[in-house]
């Protein structure tokens, strides 16, 4: 089957798509944006997270024929053209070190887009809840958690 | 495999009517597991998010009625206060990814007996409405589960939608798992105070067969809070009658050894889950007098 559907605010069309292929491989495989990571393929691990339609989802358990005429919004989406031009949460992720081996990280920087659009001012407990979709085996979280807080904190300055 | 992908109501039952097997799609979180696992293979997928009027609900006299397609992410903003049990349960479901896109009325499709909604469900008496091109049944959720994963759905028929009476008093819901998110139930308890019909419901989840009631514990409650008089004084409930209750929902389960936990360990912590959810929903009724 054939899917078209808007990516990063672009138009896209695939064709040759089996409709029982979930959105994730059509994202990686078939469109060339490799950003949402294939983990479990279940919806544990939150590796895959993307927007449809402005809500977050795990590309995983989107079937592919599901986006067709939706919006899709990916990891690669977050950035600027430029190569410095890097989304205010992801520059909190470099500059607190909150990566190691990289692979959790383009979900978590979509759910925290997410969480930050919901709440600019989000509790310890709140981050924690929001971001319990999302699997990190290396590094233990408090990175990860510093860098929400940096990237909230950051958020309000800019909006105060 | 087929993709199917109606665009109203009308035309999904009239699909699902000309092909019986496909596999009704939401969320998808049920269904793309088994899928991406190759657990599954179904010739059609019937994709039912192009059906707008399932992802509603509305009031309908003295119910609400939830579209199967009410995710739970919308249950918890939308009906946390006219539905606590339902809404407490809601919350309990994997992550926010997981809650923005599954749905009650896949819930109740998958029938889990480890599914979040149906121990609130049950406890609410909520009634489930299925539809075909050959008519609508309302069928009593606790009459829908019929086995591990089986339900009373025809081949034909889809949910349409699930009709739950905000409850006249408290309600609460206690799940066990390894962490706070992203688990399935090792044993879940629903339990609601219905004191305008001096009764009690229940819901177990994860230990039996299928989500069922603990009916011999909600007969001897409410028997004994009517008997001492405590719907209307609201006096504290004694500790033996709490001890009864908790001990009738630990038989009523039927549960089995697995990888998640023991029988004994479930039938234990249902034990637990029943004496604590009374004592929080007892307070609360005390509270609201």
């Amino acid at each position: 089957m054939r899917i078209t559907c808007s990516v990063n605010g672009e138009p896209r069309e695939v064709d040759d798509v089996w409709p029982g292929e979930s959105l994730l491989f059509v994202l990686r495989e078939r469109m060339g944006l490799p950003g949402s990571k294939n983990a479990c393929e279940q919806g544990e691990c939150g590796s895959c997270s993307i927007f449809l339609d402005g809500v977050l989802v795990c590309a995983c358990l989107v079937a592919a024929g599901q986006a067709e005429g939706r919006d899709v919004r990916t990891v690669e989406g977050m950035a600027g053209p430029e190569p410095d031009d890097l989304h205010p949460v992801q520059r909190a992720f470099v500059e607190t070190g909150a990566v190691q081996c990289g692979f959790c990280t383009p979900g978590l920087v979509v759910a925290t887009v997410d969480l930050l659009a919901r709440d600019p001012d989000p509790s310890d407990a709140e981050i924690r809840e929001a971001l319990a979709g999302n699997v990190c085996r290396c590094t233990g979280y408090e990175s990860i958690l510093d860098a929400v807080r940096l990237a909230a904190a950051r958020g309000r300055e800019a909006t105060a | 495999m087929d993709f199917q992908q109606p665009q109203s109501w009308l035309e999904a039952v009239q699909t699902k009517a000309a092909h019986p097997d496909a596999a009704p799609i939401q969320g998808g979180t049920d269904v793309m597991v088994e899928l991406n696992f190759d657990h599954r293979r179904p010739d059609v997928l019937l994709d039912l998010t192009g059906v707008a009027e399932l992802a509603e609900w509305s009031e309908d006299g003295d119910q609400v009625r939830i579209g199967a397609g009410v995710t739970y992410t919308r249950l918890i903003q939308d009906l946390g206060g006219r539905l606590p049990g339902l809404a407490l349960a809601s919350r309990t479901v994997g992550s926010p990814q997981i809650r923005n896109r599954g749905t009650v009325g896949g819930n109740l499709g998958t029938g889990s007996p480890a599914g979040d909604c149906h121990p609130a469900l049950l406890a609410a008496y909520a009634v489930v409405e299925v539809e075909s091109v050959r008519g609508t049944r309302e069928i009593p959720v606790d009459e829908f589960f019929t086995g591990v994963k089986r339900t009373a759905l025809e081949p034909d028929e889809l949910i349409k939608s699930v009709l739950v009476r905000p409850p006249a008093g408290p309600q609460q819901f206690s799940k066990i798992g390894t962490r706070n998110a992203m688990v399935i139930a090792v044993a879940a308890f629903g339990l609601a105070l219905h004191p305008d019909r001096r009764s009690v419901g229940t819901g177990i989840g994860s230990a039996a067969p299928t989500p069922r009631r603990a009916r011999a514990a909600e007969d001897a409650l409410a028997g004994e809070l009517s008997a001492a008089g405590l719907w209307d004084s609201r006096a504290d409930i004694p500790d033996r009658l709490a001890e009864r209750f908790a001990d009738l929902v630990g038989q009523a389960a039927d549960p089995i050894d697995d990888v998640r936990g023991t029988a004994a360990y479930r039938r234990h912590a249902l034990r637990v889950m029943a004496r604590r959810a009374l004592g929080w929903a007892w307070t609360d009724y005390q509270r609201a007098a």
